[in-house]
């Protein structure tokens, strides 16, 4: 633990501007940045004696619908030689780029199709992007909190036409989505009708 | 006059013995060399981190059992974990055996499963029969504590469903006395097997640098001579009191990578067998009311009882606002879970790190010159499953 707030504290002191907020909670660090900070903050973090996160774990994205900067992607890196993980976090809004991060970590590859195949946020400078999990021809961008668990297409074979179709999803009962929470503290339903 | 050739596209899969599920591999080939490949993948999506958005966390587990199918409680740990550190839970020492026994049982599922299909891949098929026959053993185990085969459920936010049935460890201390027997029989069919040896060594060598830059981790990165395993680095639970070793490849090839899952195998079963010896008597779970169901017994006594198994099976227990990132040594490399928690009692997000991912990333570097034959050996040995790269 010492040795992660010593780590926080150099790191603030090298990167001085470019960080935004930082913190050290559950063993890890959380570093809070600019998105055009992000290519030098990631090579800083690679290469530094001090720091060396020489892997970078993963990347996502995570979508706050209610924000102005809709969105808040994650870098997820790891040190072996000094055995510590760090978080590193910005918030985008929609359709802003991110600067793709291939050229320093080639496995960036996957990690951001996969994070513009789900958010549809674009990377600039990705050699290939490319939806990678959902299906050929795909439309929508399916954990972004706005997209219905159900989705829009149904996938089945047709006799008659003797090959796989796609239908609009029909559902035989309504999504079931209850509301468990405490009425004591206020749930959803009780709170709109105070509202009107 | 200068010869014109003309690279020929091969689509390997999605349908293929060798593909390990559902991988569709798009090779570009000369003559018999692999120039490029491109796995398209997704093709077993089915929304895990979208549907953990929309169920409590309680109903989130089974869907770990999903993701890697071969060794299902190994993800649900890391799932377990992330709750109880955000929750500052302490998990009961028998607890902590009992999930540790079982991941170790999980470890040995997932790696007999890899070493006896990568051997048929190139061609042997008996270490499959033999080594099925052991699997079949080690998933009545998590039957017999978990009551499925497969998708166990069984690890909670703070301990684990239920204690072991009577017998239960007198069985599991059978089998760790006849396992490494097992090993040594499989060992015999392939390790000096001149066709096994032919078809792995010096096929698909990963660099010490080259792994650490495709973030590969588990045994990938310790076949390319990387010391690193999560059970000692970053223990969690009761590792740090297990007395293991950690095998390291040298040369970074597939026959390297099968080694060290040999090896593996025989620490596992010694983790298993210290855990027996240390286990001690207590409970399996949290006594929390708030997060862990109070026994069915009291629930036709205790009025507080019932009101907790009520809240706790409607509502769910609520997470405070939190994020973190845990990550366990899953048998095929690092499995982390990504959990933000809002306050509710669902995950606001939940991201799965598959290890598998990065490792088929790699395939194109790893295949970009060996020959058609060399792809399922490749394939073999990065130790694929399609529930977790496709979520």
């Amino acid at each position: 633990m010492e040795n992660l707030i010593n780590l926080e504290k150099k790191i603030n002191s090298e990167l001085t501007t470019k960080i935004n907020s930082s913190r050290v909670k559950h063993n890890q660090i959380y570093l809070s940045i600019d998105s055009n900070d992000i290519i030098d903050v990631i090579l800083f973090m690679k290469t530094n004696e001090y720091t060396k996160f020489r892997q970078l774990i993963d990347i996502t994205a995570v979508d706050y619908p209610e924000k102005e900067q809709r969105f808040r992607i994650v870098y997820l890196l790891l040190s072996h030689e000094f055995n510590t993980r760090v978080l590193i976090e910005f918030d985008i809004s929609e359709g802003e780029k991110v600067p793709s991060l291939t050229k320093i970590f080639p496995s960036a590859n996957w990690m951001e199709r996969e994070v513009f195949d789900m958010y549809g946020i674009d990377f600039k400078d990705h050699p290939d992007l490319r939806r990678i999990l959902t299906d050929y021809g795909f439309e929508g961008y399916p954990l972004r909190k706005d997209f219905p668990i159900t989705g829009h297409n149904e996938v089945r074979y047709s006799e008659e036409t003797k090959k796989v179709i796609y239908e609009p999803v029909k559902l035989e009962q309504n999504y079931r989505n209850f509301d468990y929470e405490s009425p004591w503290e206020g749930t959803k339903y009780i709170k709109n009708q105070e509202k009107e | 006059m200068a010869k014109q050739t003309k690279t020929l596209n091969l689509n390997f899969g999605p349908q293929h013995p060798a593909a390990h599920g559902v991988l569709r591999l798009i090779l570009e080939l000369d003559g018999e060399v692999v120039e490029k490949a491109d796995p398209h993948i997704g093709l077993l999506h089915r929304g895990t981190e979208k549907l953990i958005e929309n169920k409590t966390y309680a109903q989130a587990v089974p869907y770990f059992d999903r993701l890697d199918y071969v060794a299902p409680m190994n993800q649900e740990h890391a799932f377990a974990l992330a709750i109880e550190k955000i929750l500052k839970i302490e998990v009961p020492i028998r607890a902590q055996f009992i999930r540790v026994m079982f991941c170790e049982i999980g470890r040995i599922l997932s790696h007999i499963l890899n070493i006896t299909t990568q051997a048929l891949d190139v061609g042997a098929l008996t270490p499959s029969l033999w080594g099925f026959e052991e699997r079949e053993t080690l998933m009545t185990f998590y039957e017999r504590v978990s009551g499925s085969r497969l998708h166990a459920n069984y690890f909670r936010a703070g301990g684990v469903h239920q204690d072991m049935p009577r017998g239960l460890d007198a069985d599991i201390f059978d089998f760790t006395k006849k396992f490494p027997k097992i090993i040594d029989d499989l060992e015999s069919l392939l390790t000096e097997n001149r066709i096994f040896k032919q078809r792995n060594v010096d096929i698909g060598v990963v660099s010490k640098q080259d792994a650490l830059d495709y973030s590969f981790s588990g045994v990938m990165l310790r076949g390319s001579n990387v010391p690193w395993d999560l059970r000692k680095s970053q223990p969690y639970d009761c590792y740090d009191q297990m007395d293991f070793k950690i095998p390291v490849g040298k040369n970074g090839d597939c026959y390297d990578r099968y080694l060290c899952r040999v090896e593996e195998m025989r620490e596992s079963v010694k983790i298993i067998n210290q855990c027996l010896q240390k286990m001690p008597k207590g409970p399996i779970k949290s006594t929390d009311g708030k997060i862990s169901p109070p026994p069915k017994k009291e629930l036709k006594e205790s009025m507080e009882a019932l009101i907790h198994h009520f809240k706790l099976f409607t509502e769910g227990y609520r997470v405070e606002k939190d994020e973190i990132y845990t990550a366990v040594e899953a048998p095929k490399g690092e499995f982390g879970v990504y959990l933000i928690s809002d306050g509710s009692s669902k995950p606001y997000k939940c991201k799965i790190r598959a290890p598998g991912f990065s490792h088929l990333q790699a395939m194109d570097y790893l295949i970009k010159g060996h020959m058609l034959a060399d792809v399922p050996a490749v394939l073999g040995s990065l130790d694929i499953v399609f529930g977790e790269i496709d979520r």
